[in-house]
């Protein structure tokens, strides 16, 4: 038999794809499928890695090949290749096939895309919050109020729109195991439809870089039985409807009264300010969403327990209570509480809050932790 | 008043005190306004920080002497007309000066780049010691932000993008046959706005608040709300993009204007097509995201409030509209990060493997069907950024419809080796790796298009292991491979072709055990730009992290084989390559003005194999005239 190369290579081609397609399949690529959405993608990709098999072996073995066949041999060193300079039936296939290939893949691309964002009857909606560096999750009730849950539950088998929002940056909801990202944009509502199809406990990550605690910014996902998100629904408080800006103090106006002299720190501050101070602490964007604080009925765990640390911590480091509060958001880093890491916390408060509203902070957290 | 002489001729020293005149001016400045302006305090250290970081780079290049010719011509004071004694290098010192011949900035700009590569380098091992394992160990998360957002701003506007650019300056005037750049004074400005941008990225680690860290990105509002380090990278960006812009339209004034007689479009050597159609991008993309950078630097230093959603009775602020004006330079960037080495491997690949380019014509006009396609993009980047939902579709078939001119390159250059005589030395090696590792960037480029797919793994490590396949297996190899090929020419020595062997089955195989793993953890789940990470991606990352470690090991071998074969390797032939383009037909290195005689090009650049064949003879056009058949061999020298 004539060894002809061009059938050489068609021949190492086809059988190193029929070898790769089967290894590429075989690695474990995905997290759990918890969504409709999700076993849709996951057979696109598989499509996606079968067609790549060919084009990526038909490369390497023309490389290798060529390496093998045609390197220069001991005395070939004046000596040239023929000169070819192209062979238009060629170039015309070659354009021709990746071109079919495309239209092929962007038909099904947009079919599977279709199908993941159609509309479906008894669809939920969910409003989704985020800020630096936590997330919230509104369901709506009636009368305006919501119940607000900082973490993500979820009826099995029942469409989800999530309406996302964010307060100050750009944040990402992410769940890898619904394969599903979308946007949390300040200034606009974004829209992203998901059927969870499996029941349990799955990460929520930002995927869109959004400051120091960036990388802490996760939440978890429980897709229950319908039954069981009934019943939890049904024991949550409900709550006024969250405010998709960064307003301190959670869309209440008295929390940033008219700019007045700033006050010497330290002074026994009046009962209003003290309350003032509580409404930034608890509100939208507060202290409240990375820090526990009995007092104040939040619950966060990015930072430490301020009800529990904060005088402590003042005595380490050498400063009366109210000055050390007063640094402590001014200038986060100065003083790490022991187990956390620096720079997570927003540097940039005094940025954020007036003078009025920090000293208002201040005399409230000294209030409730002396 | 007479300044000492050292002081009045343009140089260091003259530079260091207009450094502190720029200063005090920023200084009075700021002063003078806020005083006007009844701000308090008067003297604001991060005003006078964001003006001094304008001023002081620009009084430095007044002061170096970047601009003396323009100021004695704009005063009609006599100009010093070009006695070319700033023409070529004598010893190292020269290349500490401003230089006019394109030969020394081109040697300049690869030098420097190569610098910030080494540092961008260590950054990313840095980031590679912190990831090793899961929770915090050496930095901080704003350090770690910090590090990676320095490390791709280096890499990508200090080292890939003006690396190209001084590959093609010292050989592109060369390949058409020209005495210099079409503008040699605005050539050597180009340059020298070069370092002060990576100095100035670099010093933004002694910013209080620390460096940048908000990505290359540098995505609105997190930018306009990031500590002063920002600042440095918004007005680093507008240093290095007028230096692109520059460049660009010197090269394209160049290849218009200079081609050597008989050096038709169809005759010019693909490189020189390649930084035609990069130069033809940069021209075009670069002013958005300067304009981008402004629109932040306007928020940050004055208040504008262009991507403040949350401000004013209307909430007006758009905060989407900054990454549309982004990547409508920051998706063509990565055509001109990567055209340029697409010219470079057409070069090495005729040469080496001694047959014309394949399809020639195609070759060039599919890099023209990229540069227009490169701008109909730009938002398959922001499939999950929240825009309308409508613009993902047209962005996904344009993005699809890019894999088309692209594939045929790589064909075409398969086309190329087959039934050639390949000379598998160093250079040839890169552009074989460049060839397989593009096509797996390629690949997962074409898988990122498809918006199904995209919405998942947007921001993940898969878009790291992609970008790393297409910038380093392809941008870094083809500079590997040019550096290599051209090394002769530059420095008139030869490199240690082992060392060189070695520099890359080193590089290839690290370079595939830190980055395809990625590809799997990203689709697992693990987002990029985090500090820590979930304990189930624990194991992949320290088999990252010690491959990456390897890989930064083998860039001292490379650095090795240029610093000692420079000072004392072999003397290169004129013609080691045996190549018929117009650089390889004078000496190594070439004479201060390139050609004794201007040449005349007769035939086209790749003409291996046809017996007899000529691209340019050093003759005048009526001499060249062919009688008969050709039979003059290009003469060396």
């Amino acid at each position: 038999m004539r060894k002809h190369p061009v059938m050489q290579i068609l021949l190492i081609v086809a059988i190193g794809t029929a070898i790769g397609i089967p290894i590429v399949l075989a690695i474990p690529w995905f997290p759990a499928q918890a969504s409709a959405q999700a076993s849709r993608i996951d057979t696109f990709y598989n499509v996606l890695l079968i067609v790549s098999v060919p084009i990526f072996v038909g490369v390497l073995t023309i490389v290798l090949y060529s390496v093998w066949r045609f390197r220069m041999k001991p005395g070939e060193e004046g000596k040239d290749g023929p000169p070819i300079h192209g062979n238009t039936r060629l170039e015309v296939v070659w354009t021709a096939a990746p071109a079919i290939l495309i239209v092929a893949l962007c038909t099904y691309a947009y079919t599977v895309l279709h199908k993941d964002e159609e509309t479906k009857p008894n669809t939920r909606t969910i409003n989704v919050i985020g800020e630096q560096f936590a997330w919230y999750f509104a369901y709506p009730a009636a009368g305006g109020k919501s119940v607000v849950s900082q973490q993500l539950y979820l009826p099995k088998g029942q469409p989800v729109d999530f309406n996302i929002h964010s307060r100050d940056v750009i944040h990402a909801f992410w769940v890898p195991a619904f394969r599903l990202q979308l946007a949390a944009v300040p200034g606009i509502t974004t829209s992203l439809r998901v059927t969870p199809s499996r029941l349990g406990t799955y990460p929520l990550v930002c995927n869109q870089l959004c400051g120091s605690g960036h990388s802490l910014m996760r939440a978890t996902v429980r897709v229950m039985p319908p039954a069981d998100f009934q019943a939890w629904l049904a024991k949550q408080p409900l709550q006024p409807n969250p405010s998709y800006s960064f307003t301190s103090g959670g869309g209440s106006s008295s929390a940033a009264p008219a700019p007045a002299p700033a006050p010497s720190g330290g002074a026994s501050a009046g009962a209003a300010t003290t309350a003032a101070g509580k409404v930034i602490f608890t509100g939208s964007g507060g202290c409240g969403a990375c820090h526990t604080l009995a007092a104040a009925g939040t619950t966060g765990t990015v930072g430490p327990n301020l009800g529990t640390r904060l005088v402590a911590d003042a005595k380490k480091r050498g400063l009366a209570l109210p000055a050390f509060i007063t640094e402590s958001i001014t200038k986060p880093n100065a003083f790490i509480a022991a187990g956390y890491p620096a720079g997570v916390m927003p540097q940039n408060f005094s940025q954020i809050l007036t003078a009025t509203q920090i000293q208002a902070l201040v005399a409230y957290l000294a209030s409730v932790t002396k | 008043m007479a300044l000492p002489a050292k002081l009045r001729a343009p140089g260091w020293y003259r530079a260091a005190l207009f450094d502190v005149l720029g200063f005090g001016f920023a200084f009075g400045l700021v002063v003078l306004i806020r005083t006007l302006m009844h701000e308090h305090p008067v003297v604001d250290g991060k005003a006078i920080t964001t003006v001094s970081l304008i001023a002081v780079p620009l009084f430095f290049l007044v002061g170096l002497g970047t601009a003396d010719y323009w100021f004695y011509w704009a005063a009609g004071r006599k100009t010093r007309p070009e006695d070319h004694s700033a023409h070529g290098a004598h010893s190292w010192r020269d290349y500490f000066r401003v230089n006019t011949d394109h030969k020394v900035i081109g040697i300049q700009y690869v030098v420097t780049s190569f610098f910030f590569l080494l540092v961008g380098g260590l950054l990313a091992m840095l980031m590679r010691a912190e990831l090793a394992q899961p929770g915090m160990q050496f930095v901080t998360p704003e350090q770690y932000n910090g590090l990676f957002s320095v490390h791709a701003s280096l890499l990508i506007f200090l080292f890939v993008i003006p690396v190209f650019a001084g590959l093609a300056n010292f050989v592109l005037p060369l390949m058409i046959g020209a005495p210099d750049m079409a503008f040699p004074r605005l050539n050597a400005l180009s340059f020298w706005l070069l370092p002060l941008a990576g100095l100035m990225m670099l010093a933004s680690f002694l910013a209080p608040g620390g460096s940048f860290a908000s990505g290359w990105t540098a995505y609105a509002p997190l930018s306009t709300s990031m500590p002063l380090g920002q600042t440095f990278f918004t007005l680093a960006v507008q240093f290095a993009g007028a230096s692109s812009i520059a460049t660009a339209l010197n090269f394209l004034v160049t290849i218009i204007t200079m081609r050597a007689p008989g050096m038709s479009f169809f005759r010019m050597p693909l490189l020189v097509w390649a930084n035609f159609s990069t130069s033809l991008l940069v021209v075009i993309a670069t002013p958005f995201i300067a304009a981008s950078q402004f629109f932040v630097l306007l928020d940050r230093a004055l208040g504008f409030q262009f991507f403040n959603a949350f401000v004013g009775a209307g909430k007006n602020g758009n905060v989407i509209m900054y990454q549309h004006v982004f990547w409508f330079y920051s998706h063509p960037a990565v055509y001109i990060m990567m055209l340029p080495g697409f010219g470079i491997i057409s070069e090495i690949l005729a040469v080496k493997a001694r047959k014309p380019i394949f399809g020639y014509r195609m070759m060039a006009f599919s890099l023209l069907a990229i540069v227009v396609l490169g701008f109909t993009v730009w938002a398959h980047h922001m499939f999950v950024s929240g825009m309308a939902p409508w613009i993902r579709i047209p962005m996904m078939i344009t993005t699809a419809i890019i894999a088309i001119p692209t594939g045929i390159k790589i064909f075409s250059w398969l086309a190329t080796l087959w039934r050639g005589v390949l000379h598998l030395d160093t250079p040839m090696l890169f552009a074989l790796g460049f060839l397989t590792m593009f096509t797996l960037g390629g690949i997962s480029g074409v898988m990122l298009a498809m918006i199904p797919f995209d919405i998942h793994v947007s921001a993940t490590y898969f878009i790291v292991a992609h970008i790393h396949y297409v910038l380093f297996g392809g941008s870094l190899f083809t500079i590997f491979a040019g550096v290599y090929y051209w090394f002769p020419k530059m420095t008139g020595r030869m490199f240690d072709d082992r060392l060189g062997k070695w520099h890359f089955w080193m590089t290839f195989i690290f370079f595939n055990l830190t980055f395809a793993p990625m590809h799997l953890i990203g689709i697992q789940g693990m987002p990029r730009r985090v500090a820590d990470y979930a304990q189930q991606f624990a194991t992949w990352n320290l088999i990252i992290s010690l491959s990456s470690f390897v890989l930064g090991l083998s860039t001292l071998i490379f650095m090795y084989n240029m610093v000692a074969s420079w000072r004392g390797g072999p003397r290169a032939a004129a013609n080691p390559w045996r190549g018929l383009t117009l650089e390889w037909q004078v000496s190594s290195p070439p004479p201060i003005f390139n050609f004794d005689a201007v040449p005349t090009v007769v035939g086209g650049p790749y003409e291996y194999g046809v017996p007899g064949a000529v691209h340019g003879i050093f003759k005048s056009p009526a001499e060249a005239r062919p009688t008969g058949t050709i039979a003059t061999s290009p003469t060396p020298e």
